[in-house]
Formats: structure tokens, C-alpha cells, sequence
């Protein structure tokens, strides 16, 4: 499976200017941006044309390191930047990255009509199930009980089925994947950046200084042995203890939905417009 | 409407209401997207848009709410496309968060505040005049922006236009600011002609993308911009950042680029200050006044000079950066200053800054009426007579 990253060379889509990356030593968002890297690397992507919008958070600040034209808007509100640029501008691949705090609490309203809109862009949102950048507090994502910081005696909230939300408004193209599977990753972002309409990718990422540390979860790679765990559960029972996410969230593509993707449904609903002027 | 509306072949006498010319002006300046949300008295805008942009291959979208058509305006300025919204009072609190972000990362576009009674819900369909100093200070932080307060509805066309040239020319979000008066009030208005109106283009940056910086600026503190897809793979971010655009919170490179923030607009004083100063050479009692309160003013101005009242009218037009030379030489002569406005009392804060020693007056009107001419006259001419 790994020979088919023959050909990419990570560098070559990162800014090696802005490194060393700010990330903390164990995260899960290295491994989704090189996935993502790679995807864009497969789709033959024009990085003078690749558009990367992110919004606010560890995830937001992704962004910075691609080579391309990229943008770090509010926080919650890159799929509506998105939106702006992707309607001035239909010729740039548009590429969103988000996180479970900015997607799903304050940009949740983005992306429930971004995904009924079912505009072409490409969101990726990487879930570590915490507001690390803020100091580890709960997010719509935190399973129950879990402790943060503002949730010292464990959360009380269910956590937010992203992918079950984007396919209810509607999204073009749904699909979960976790950072443990990294070639499984990149083919799922790439079926996603080649998909017609709005394309929602979540990620299963892991925040290890932070939620991993108060849970005691222990380390990165005790935290995505879990990943398994938890994806199949049964299978590595022997070499984890209890799934941390309290739900058997399914991965792979779970949503194909072929219907207009908005540019082009604009450009036909406003066409007798233009060609009224035309003929004048 | 039809797709005459886009543009008129020669000057044409229509009657059009404010929003309406809002709308031709934006179209005429080039505006080439529009992202809005329905909010009384400003949805008309909105609604002319939705025709007019189709025509001239630009596009229009209803957004789920006010946050996300600033944002999206702002992403399709990103893109190169001039953008534009729409709103009143309550959207634009909501607007204000990504305006900031227009401000510190230097994104083109134009705001349209058409002003209701507040606060909040308030008075959605009576105008007011109490957005004054939330158009200047209502995004956080040292915020710079321009305001512009037409004051008819040939203004509003006129103004319209202009803010694309600011908005361009100075890489910043400029704020169209009237009342529901003016929005929804119909007044003849001769359009100029179809092509007449220059399309000012912001300055594209040129040269080889390697090492490009973009926001190195020259003289006028007003860096070119880098067009996705034109090479350079520019980053653009809210936090503060160096010239090369990446973030940076280093105390001598955040004092040098904020330092070319804060005083871009002063530097660039001559391109964006606009006024009308009626009857100021010789006024013992100057008015001071913007928007619809200045036709009251201007009524009231004109009888007391009939009645032998020294009176003037200095009418900023564009309110922010308030044209304060310009009022400081029409109120040389002035003994008393007159600051009719609808809301508790803003501008006359300004004025007060400005003009520091010379008596100066409120009339305020905030029950959703507009001030009237009788109004400004009597307190007017009582002021005379105190001073004489």
C-alpha cells in the first residue's frame, strides 16, 4: 500500500519556511495534512490554483504550511470564506480545514447550508475531541464523561455525530477516516477532492498533550492503537483498555450524493439572465 | 426591472429609491458579488442585486445568516472579485467580527448599513442615525475603516461608487452608512452615463513570486495584492503578521506593520476626505450634521441666512476619518455649533473632540422620526440670539 506514495515527496507541498510546525509532539494533525498532502499530490493538484481557507484552533493553523494560496479566516468561519471564494472564483480547488470546536459549535450553521448548498469545496475536519488551542476544553465532540477543563467531574453532553449531520443537510460526499489508517486517509480525501459537490471528510485526530494527558490516555501511539479499538471494535481489545470515544463510529465513505453541485445550479438558474443581456 | 437596469446608455433622469441606487452604483463600480441576508431596510438592496449581478456575470448569494455574507464577501474579494453586502443594525453587530478581519488582513469590500431605530430590534422600519460610532468602533481591537454618509438618494449611487475606489485603493472595508429615510425614500436622479463610471482596480502585485512580500507597501502604506493562481501562494491571517504575511508576534515586527496599519488612512488623507461646507467663510453659528439630518440642516440653514442669521452647514460626507481640518477652518468663525442628529447624541462626541473651544449644542431625535427643518431652525436661531 505504501509503494503507491511513490512520487510524493511531502516537502514539496509543505513551506519549509514556517517549519518547525507548532503542533504538539503525538498529534493526530500532522498525519491528516500529510494525508491530505498526498491526496492533492494523486489528484495532480496545480498548487498555484489550490485554495486552503482554515479557520481558528490547531487545526486552523494548518493552513500556514501548505504551499498554496491559503487563508486563516475566523474562527468557525472558513466554509463561509470558502463559499465567497469559491463562487468568485470556480476555477481554484478549494480546500477547508477545520476543527470539531470551529466546524461544529461556532461555524455549525456554515456547514449545515454549506453541506445543503452542496457547493464544490473540500472540508476536512480533524476531531481530537477538544479545544486544544484554548487549553483543552469540551467540545460538541468530547465523549461523555471525559474530563477537560471545563468539565472537571466528566461531560455530560453527548458528543455530535459529525458525519451523520452532514449527510442529513445534504452533503455531496461524506467519509470518516482515522489517522491510523493513513493510506486509507489519502484515498478517502482524494475520492473527496475529486467529488463533484461539497465534500465533508472527517478525521479522528488525537490530541494527546491535552486530552490525552488529563484522560490519561497515555501516549501517541497508545492513542492510536485505540483508534483501532474503537473503529473495530474487538479486534485489539487485548492491547488497549476501553475505547475513549464511547461510540463504534464507522469509517470509509458513508455518503454519495450525486445531485447539483450549487455553482453550476446558480450558473443554469441565472443563465436566461445572461442571455437576455447578450441579446440586448 | 430588466437589464436596463445594469447599465444606461446615456444620462437618464429615474426615479429611484435609495437602495435601488445603491444597488446601480455598486453594479456601475464594478461589483461583481454580492452575499447578504434579509434584514429590514436593507433587503432591497439585496433584492437588486439578485437581479442585477446574473446580468453582468457576477454572482449573488443569500447566505445563512449575516456572519457568513461577510465572510463570504471577504472570500470573494480574496478571490479578486469585487464584493459587496448589505445590512441594518443588528446584522451589522453581526458583521462586525469578519469586518475586523477585513480591516487587519486588507480585504477589499463595502458594507451597507442602512440604520433603524435601536437599540437592539428596535425600530425596523423608522430611521435612525445611531450606528454613527459602531461603523467606527464597533470591531474590536485599533480598527481602522472608512465610513461614507451619503445624504440623498443620488448621493447614496454616487457614494457607492466611491467606496469601490476607497475600498481598492486603500485595501480596506469601507461602510456605506444611511438611514431608512434615504433607503426607502424615491427621488429623481440623473445616472451618468453607461462606461462613465472609472472601475478603480486595487494594485495587483507584479514581479517574480520568489521572496514576494505581501505587506511590503510603498509611501502610501498600501500594499499590492497577490491574485490566487497569479504564482505567489501568498498566506493571509488575522493574527499579526510581518510583511511576508505569516504570523508574528514579535514586539519590533508588530510595531512596524501595525504602525503601517494605523496610519494608512491618515497617510492617504487627500484620497478618501470628503465634506460640504455651505455658507462656513463668515457662520457665527455652524451645523453640523450628516445623512437626512443634513437636509433638515441645510433647510434650516437657508432660512436663517434669509432672515440675516450668519448660519453654515458643514456636512461630513465622509464621516470617518472625520474631515477634521476641514471642520476646524468652517467653524474659525463660529461662536456656537449646532450637532442635530438622530440617535442620543454620537456625532456631536466627535465634534466636541475636534472643536474644543467653542459652545456646541445637541438636537437629538431618537423616537424614529426624522429631525425636521422647523427643529433645526428654532434651536438654530435661539442659539443666534444667545450669542448676540
Amino acid at each position: 500500500m505504501l509503494d503507491s506514495a511513490a512520487g510524493f515527496e511531502v516537502r514539496d507541498y509543505l513551506r519549509l519556511s514556517m517549519m518547525p510546525h507548532f503542533l504538539c509532539p503525538g498529534c493526530g494533525h500532522g498525519i491528516a495534512l500529510r494525508a491530505l498532502l498526498w491526496a492533492l499530490h494523486e489528484t495532480a493538484i496545480d498548487k498555484d490554483r489550490l485554495a486552503v481557507v482554515s479557520g481558528i484552533g490547531c487545526a486552523g493553523r494548518l493552513s500556514a504550511y501548505v504551499d498554496a494560496n491559503t487563508y486563516h479566516v475566523t474562527h468557525g468561519r472558513p466554509i463561509a470564506f470558502a463559499t465567497g471564494l469559491a463562487l468568485a472564483r470556480p476555477d481554484l480547488q478549494v480546500v477547508v480545514i477545520t476543527g470539531d470546536g470551529d466546524c461544529l459549535a461556532i461555524g455549525g450553521n456554515h456547514l449545515i447550508h454549506a453541506c445543503r448548498r452542496n457547493l464544490k469545496m473540500t472540508c476536512l475536519m480533524l476531531n481530537n475531541e477538544v479545544y486544544g488551542m484554548t487549553g483543552g476544553q469540551v467540545s460538541p465532540t468530547t465523549s461523555e464523561s471525559m474530563l477537560t477543563t471545563t468539565t472537571p467531574l466528566g461531560n455530560a453532553e453527548p458528543a455530535f455525530d459529525a458525519c451523520a449531520l452532514a449527510t442529513a443537510a445534504g452533503a455531496g460526499f461524506v467519509g470518516r477516516e482515522v489517522t491510523h489508517h493513513v493510506p486509507k486517509l489519502k484515498e478517502l480525501i482524494r475520492q473527496g477532492l475529486r467529488h463533484p459537490g461539497f465534500a465533508f471528510i472527517e478525521v479522528l485526530s488525537d490530541c494527546t498533550e491535552i486530552f490525552g494527558r488529563k484522560n490519561e490516555l497515555g501516549s501517541s501511539p497508545e492513542m492510536i492503537l485505540r483508534q483501532k479499538s474503537e473503529i473495530r471494535p474487538g479486534a485489539y481489545r487485548d492491547t488497549v483498555d476501553t475505547p475513549f470515544r464511547s461510540t463504534d463510529l464507522r469509517t470509509g465513505v458513508l455518503a454519495v450524493n450525486d445531485r447539483a453541485e450549487y455553482g453550476e445550479a446558480y450558473r443554469r438558474a441565472t443563465a436566461a439572465a445572461r442571455a437576455a443581456a447578450g441579446r440586448r | 426591472m430588466n437589464a436596463v437596469d445594469a447599465s444606461v446608455a446615456r444620462p437618464v433622469a429615474r426615479l429611484l429609491s435609495g437602495n435601488h441606487a445603491c444597488a446601480l452604483g455598486a453594479v456601475a463600480a464594478g461589483c461583481r458579488f454580492f452575499a447578504g441576508y434579509p434584514i429590514t431596510p436593507s433587503s432591497e438592496v439585496a433584492e437588486r442585486m439578485s437581479r442585477l449581478l446574473p446580468v453582468v456575470d457576477g454572482v449573488f448569494v443569500q447566505m445563512e445568516d449575516e456572519i457568513a455574507s461577510m465572510a463570504a464577501v471577504i472570500g470573494a474579494s480574496m478571490g479578486g472579485v469585487k464584493a459587496m453586502t448589505a445590512t441594518s443594525g443588528p446584522g451589522f453587530s453581526l458583521k462586525l467580527e469578519n469586518v475586523g478581519y477585513a480591516a487587519a488582513a486588507e480585504v477589499p469590500c463595502v458594507i451597507v448599513d442602512v440604520m433603524r431605530g435601536g437599540p437592539s430590534t428596535g425600530m425596523p422600519t423608522r430611521p435612525a442615525q445611531a450606528d454613527l460610532m459602531q461603523a467606527r468602533w464597533g470591531s474590536h481591537g485599533d480598527c481602522p475603516i472608512v465610513v461614507l454618509t451619503p445624504a440623498s438618494v443620488r448621493e447614496v449611487y454616487e457614494q457607492t461608487v466611491r467606496a469601490f475606489a476607497l475600498a481598492e485603493t486603500l485595501r480596506t472595508p469601507v461602510v456605506v452608512l444611511y438611514d431608512q429615510a434615504i433607503a426607502q425614500l424615491t427621488e429623481t436622479v440623473e445616472l451618468p452615463p453607461e462606461g462613465s463610471i472609472v472601475q478603480v482596480e486595487r494594485r495587483w502585485a507584479s514581479g517574480p513570486p520568489g521572496g514576494h512580500q505581501p505587506y511590503a507597501a510603498g509611501d502610501d502604506g498600501v500594499p499590492a495584492m497577490a491574485r490566487p493562481g497569479a504564482g505567489y501562494r501568498t498566506h493571509t491571517t488575522g493574527l499579526t503578521h510581518a510583511e511576508d504575511g505569516f504570523p508574528s508576534q514579535k514586539p519590533e515586527v508588530v510595531a512596524r506593520n501595525q504602525a503601517r496599519l494605523q496610519t494608512k488612512l491618515a497617510r492617504n488623507r487627500g484620497r478618501h476626505e470628503a465634506f460640504e461646507a455651505l455658507h462656513c467663510d463668515d457662520a457665527e453659528v455652524l451645523v453640523v450634521a450628516v445623512g437626512i439630518s443634513s437636509r433638515a440642516a441645510r433647510r434650516a440653514v437657508e432660512g436663517a441666512r434669509q432672515r440675516g442669521v450668519r448660519a453654515g452647514l458643514f456636512r461630513p460626507v465622509t464621516l470617518w476619518p472625520i474631515p477634521e481640518d476641514a471642520l476646524r477652518a468652517a467653524a474659525a468663525g463660529a461662536r456656537a455649533v449646532l450637532v442635530p442628529e438622530m440617535n442620543a447624541g454620537q456625532l456631536v462626541l466627535e465634534v466636541e473632540r475636534v472643536l474644543r473651544a467653542v459652545k456646541i449644542e445637541r438636537l437629538n431625535r431618537y423616537d424614529g422620526e426624522p429631525i425636521t427643518p422647523q427643529q433645526v431652525a428654532a434651536r438654530l436661531e435661539a442659539l443666534a440670539r444667545e450669542i448676540r
